[in-house]
């Protein structure tokens, strides 16, 4: 299948390729060129950013952006943008910039620079792809890709725990891969080749393979719930908290975890058809595991001490917000659970950070330590109750505006049990968060912090470290504040609905 | 033309052969000139076999029946172009591995007889042709396979000779069975002439028992982990990479062009069965084995099972489009596993001279003092675990899909284990690479034993797995058309 090459068509590869190429370039630099690599991290990241602003007004005025391989007859491989799919790069691109400057500080004078920082550009790659990806079987590839580059990222340490966690992040993602691989072929051989349409393609399949198709549907959400962190496919999140900060962040924001979410949104909407979902009973079973995780999520997190372990099991309940989103029918639902797959990312980016901070600054890695850190880190702190608050959903941070909208779609939907789910989440959320919040600004520091570093900095900690929480809580309260304003999350949220549910 | 080019590919490696044997003192610098001209000759014909398709000839002026027949078709010339391709890589780096050591003297005149056999075998047109150049495809192997002298090395091959001599002989009854019935053993007239007897069933049923003996499948696999995990690293990789290869292939050819018209579902079933059997347990073995090149032979016991999953469904499927496709796959399949056998074997070479030993528990410092090595064990392991964007993910995908589509959904639970085995001793090796050993100081440590098998990984996934069209356009076969 030739294709003129025009910027419609390159495009969207441009945009996978400004990470992938400076990250294949770093692990052939040597260990001590910090310079030249920190050159390559941001020229990618900055390119990568202005291609997206020029993807982002394409798409907004309804230019088709494909990028189209043939690796076999009748095998694709298929960059499409769409308004989704632009939601989810952008993302990814704005946080890859922040987090590359926080990786840049935070591992300043660790070991193994070169790998880490190819493995992250792979990372961020992947991501890319399954973002832009236009039908399944180059999803599948990327969504594996990913799997691959993550890996290295959360061994890095090397530490026995290390290992351990890694390999079991492994060995749920490669079972969870394989469920993928069947549902998918599986999928094929009913329909040939299944690119993503908005509206989804399945509805006019013959009534004798809806058995199969509901089947297909069940393979899927395993391979997509292994990284949504579903229950009970979450087990290897806790586990892979062992990594670096930067790795946490971008596993918890952006990369794994949101791949998986983003997965299911595009399997229940641009395969399946939210209405055709909805009529197979789909819908349901999503609903249920979804619900189910929310409230197994925060009461998982209010047990524990660990602080990383907290943010980890509260990223299990919200990412459940975009399925529950993505399980009620009607589009003010639809723009809750899609807005929500940016707001959590930078919230939750934004907690990570801060975790990172006192761990690296005062040597506080649990909620019982956090006495008075508030005193000693204004800003991080600062930085942290707001994405705290905005996790809770207090307005007008952006978290609220999810729930707000959610909220909103259940009753529109007819479906009440919802909002009793998002009450006990909230009221859950509050009971973890609050408490840190507590401990951090009104309790007496200790005399001694368990591991302080001074930094040799004019702020609380090292700049590289500390914008990144800044910047990103800044985002949190301008996404809440300015949520009508054009090209604001919910704004593109909405425009993702409407063709959606174009009839 | 169309004679040297078919003449050249087995003539080349041979006077190569011979000329490193009269002058063992240059026989290195011999060898690698003759590995540059061989796999030129070999992508040369491959380029031909491409623009004008299938070619023939007939040497020393008999007719038909009488003289030496050679052709090429898609399917040698896919084989052909890997064992071009992978033969140049085990050269280069045979020439650093080999270097000041008494041993490489005998290593060159036995490996370029060894490539002279496999380019035979790919090429020859008529079975008693085959079964020469087999024969001396075993033996050579074996010798090369000796090269170490040590105990188990030794003891290791000659079981590998003796296994490689009863298969051969069990493959020439079939052959003289064949012979008699029809006094012609050129492959183009036979596939014209069988027709369905008790006879010929036979032989059919001899040949394939003697070649699945050659190509190691489950359970005749006994000799093979052994012979390869003992050879030194570049052995390893021309025993794993090709030489299993060389039997798959007749196989191949055997059941879907000579004797298509003999070949039922149940016999196919057979051999699906017997390649899941493989899958299964070599990839066990492989997860068991305490030592790296013990795992990558396993791992190769497991991945000649993938190939005879193809029969079934080649057998279940009608002629047309669909079965294309899987045909195509099978040998992406092939080939990819050529490319990543090779470098996992070569990279693993490095990773034991590096630390002296290849017990997998205590290779954590060797493997993270050499990224690019690591690197290329990596990237030829997803290809083996295949993972996209592998070819073998490719061709496994083609090969699920016909499996569903044939309604032979079994074997999906084949390939799902055996996936997530395979993943299991992989990473069992990668993650002793992320240790907290000194950092490296820069990725490419030792560019020219490096770089062959870091080629051989990348091209294994990264061409094969994004570019796979050529092997369709090779064979001919316009793919299913949307």
């Amino acid at each position: 299948m030739s294709q003129l090459l025009t910027w419609t068509t390159l495009l969207p590869a441009a945009i996978l390729l400004s990470s992938l190429v400076p990250g294949a370039l770093i692990f052939l630099l040597r260990e001590e060129s910090h310079v030249l690599r920190g050159v390559l991290n941001m020229a990618g990241a900055i390119i990568k950013l202005v291609l997206v602003a020029v993807l982002i007004w394409g798409v907004f005025l309804g230019v088709v952006f494909e990028s189209r391989v043939t690796i076999a007859p009748g095998l694709d491989l298929v960059l499409h943008a769409d308004a989704l799919s632009v939601l989810f790069v952008t993302l990814s691109t704005v946080l890859w910039l922040v987090t590359t400057i926080y990786a840049i500080g935070y591992l300043e004078h660790s070991p193994n620079r070169s790998r880490f920082f190819g493995f992250f550009s792979l990372c961020v790659s992947a991501t890319v792809g399954i973002a832009l990806a236009g039908n399944l079987l180059t999803f599948v590839i990327f969504y594996e890709i990913l799997t691959l580059a993550t890996y290295p990222l959360v061994a890095h340490r090397g530490t026995p725990d290390a290992t351990r966690g890694a390999k079991i992040y492994l060995a749920y993602t490669m079972a969870g891969g394989v469920a993928l691989l069947i549902g998918a072929v599986w999928l094929r051989s009913l329909t040939g080749p299944v690119d993503f349409v908005e509206g989804g393609v399945l509805a006019a399949m013959p009534e004798a393979l809806h058995p199969q198709l509901i089947a297909i549907f069940l393979f899927l959400l395993v391979g997509l719930g292994v990284k949504a962190a579903l229950f009970p496919f979450h087990g290897w999140l806790p586990q892979s908290m062992v990594a670096p900060a930067p790795v946490s962040s971008l596993l918890h924001a952006v990369a794994v975890v949101k791949a998986g979410a983003f997965g299911i949104v595009r399997v229940v909407y641009d395969v399946y058809g939210v209405e055709f979902a909805s009529q197979l009973g789909l819908l349901t079973i999503l609903g249920i595991m979804a619900s189910f995780t929310i409230v197994y999520g925060s009461v998982m997190a209010l047990t524990q001490d660990g602080l990383k372990k907290r943010l980890a099991y509260s990223t299990v309940s919200q990412v459940s917000y975009i399925a529950l989103g993505a399980s009620i029918l009607g589009p003010v639902a639809t723009i809750g659970g899609m807005v929500h797959l940016v707001h959590q990312g930078i919230m939750k980016i934004t907690l990570f950070f801060c975790a990172g901070n006192y761990a690296e600054t005062l040597g506080v890695h649990k909620v019982s330590q956090m006495d008075g850190v508030g005193r000693r880190m204004p800003w991080t702190t600062l930085a942290f109750s707001v994405g705290a608050l905005g996790m809770i959903g207090i307005p007008p941070i952006a978290g609220f505006v999810s729930k707000w909208y959610l909220g909103l779609g259940a009753v529109e939907a007819g479906e009440h049990w919802v909002l009793l789910i998002l009450a006990a989440s909230t009221l859950l959320n509050a009971a973890y968060f609050l408490p840190i919040l507590y401990k951090a600004w009104f309790r007496d520091p200790p005399q001694e912090w368990p591991n302080e570093h001074v930094f040799d900095s004019r702020f609380e900690t090292m700049g590289a470290l500390l914008w990144p929480p800044v910047i990103t809580a800044a985002l949190c309260i301008i996404a809440g504040l300015l949520a009508a304003a054009p090209f604001s999350p919910l704004e593109w949220a909405t425009l993702i609905a409407r063709r959606e549910y174009q009839p | 033309m169309t004679t040297d080019s078919l003449i050249l590919p087995i003539a080349l490696p041979l006077l190569g052969a011979l000329l490193a044997t009269a002058l063992p003192r240059i026989a290195p610098l011999l060898g690698v000139l003759t590995a540059a001209l061989t796999a030129m000759s070999g992508l040369w014909l491959t380029g031909l076999v491409w623009v004008s398709g299938d070619l023939s000839i007939v040497l020393g002026g008999w007719g038909l029946p009488l003289g030496i027949g050679l052709s090429a078709d898609g399917l040698s010339a896919a084989l052909l172009a890997m064992s071009s391709l992978v033969g140049l890589g085990i050269s280069v780096y045979a020439l650093g591995y080999f270097s000041g050591s008494e041993r490489g003297l005998h290593f060159w005149p036995l490996w370029l007889l060894l490539w002279t056999a496999l380019n035979g075998v790919f090429l020859a047109a008529d079975l008693f042709n085959l079964y020469v150049m087999l024969e001396l495809l075993g033996l050579s192997a074996a010798a090369l396979g000796a090269l170490t002298g040590s105990r188990d090395a030794v003891s290791a091959n000659l079981r590998y000779l003796l296994v490689g001599l009863l298969g051969s002989i069990t493959y020439l009854l079939g052959v003289a069975l064949i012979y008699t019935a029809y006094g012609t053993l050129d492959i183009g007239l036979l596939s014209e002439r069988v027709e369905p007897s008790a006879l010929v069933s036979t032989s059919l049923v001899l040949m394939t028992a003697g070649l699945a003996l050659k190509a190691a499948l489950f359970p005749l696999h006994f000799w093979l982990p052994p012979a390869h995990a003992n050879a030194p690293a570049p052995v390893s990789a021309a025993l794993s990479a090709l030489v299993v290869k060389a039997a798959f292939y007749l196989i191949l050819r055997l059941w879907t062009d000579l004797f298509a018209t003999i070949t039922d579902a149940g016999a196919a079933f057979i051999l699906g069965a017997l390649g899941a059997g493989a899958i299964l347990w070599g990839s066990w073995r492989a997860l068991r084995a305490e030592r790296l090149k013990l795992l990558a032979a396993y791992s190769t016991v497991a991945q000649i099972g993938y190939l005879f999953l193809f029969f079934p469904l080649l057998q279940a499927l009608p002629p047309g489009p669909a079965r294309d496709d899987l045909f195509a796959a099978c040998v992406l399949m092939a080939v990819t596993h050529g490319f990543a056998k090779a470098g996992f074997f070569l990279a693993a070479g490095l990773v034991q001279k590096k630390a002296g030993h290849d017990r997998i528990d205590e290779l954590g410092g060797a493997a993270q003092s050499m990224p690019a090595t690591t690197f290329s064990i990596a990237l030829a392991g997803s290809a083996l675990i295949g993972l996209p964007p592998s070819g073998s993910f490719i061709a496994k995908w083609v090969l699920m899909q016909s499996a569903l589509e044939t309604g032979q959904w079994w074997w999906l639970i084949v390939i799902a284990l055996g996936t997530l085995l395979a993943a299991a001793y992989i990473f069992r090796v990668l993650s002793r690479a992320f240790g907290q050993e000194p950092t490296p100081q820069c990725f490419i440590t030792d560019a020219r034993a490096e770089i062959p098998a870091l080629l051989l990984a990348l091209a294994s996934v990264a061409l094969l797995g994004l570019a796979a069209g050529p092997i369709w356009s090779l064979l001919g076969f316009e793919g299913v058309q949307i």
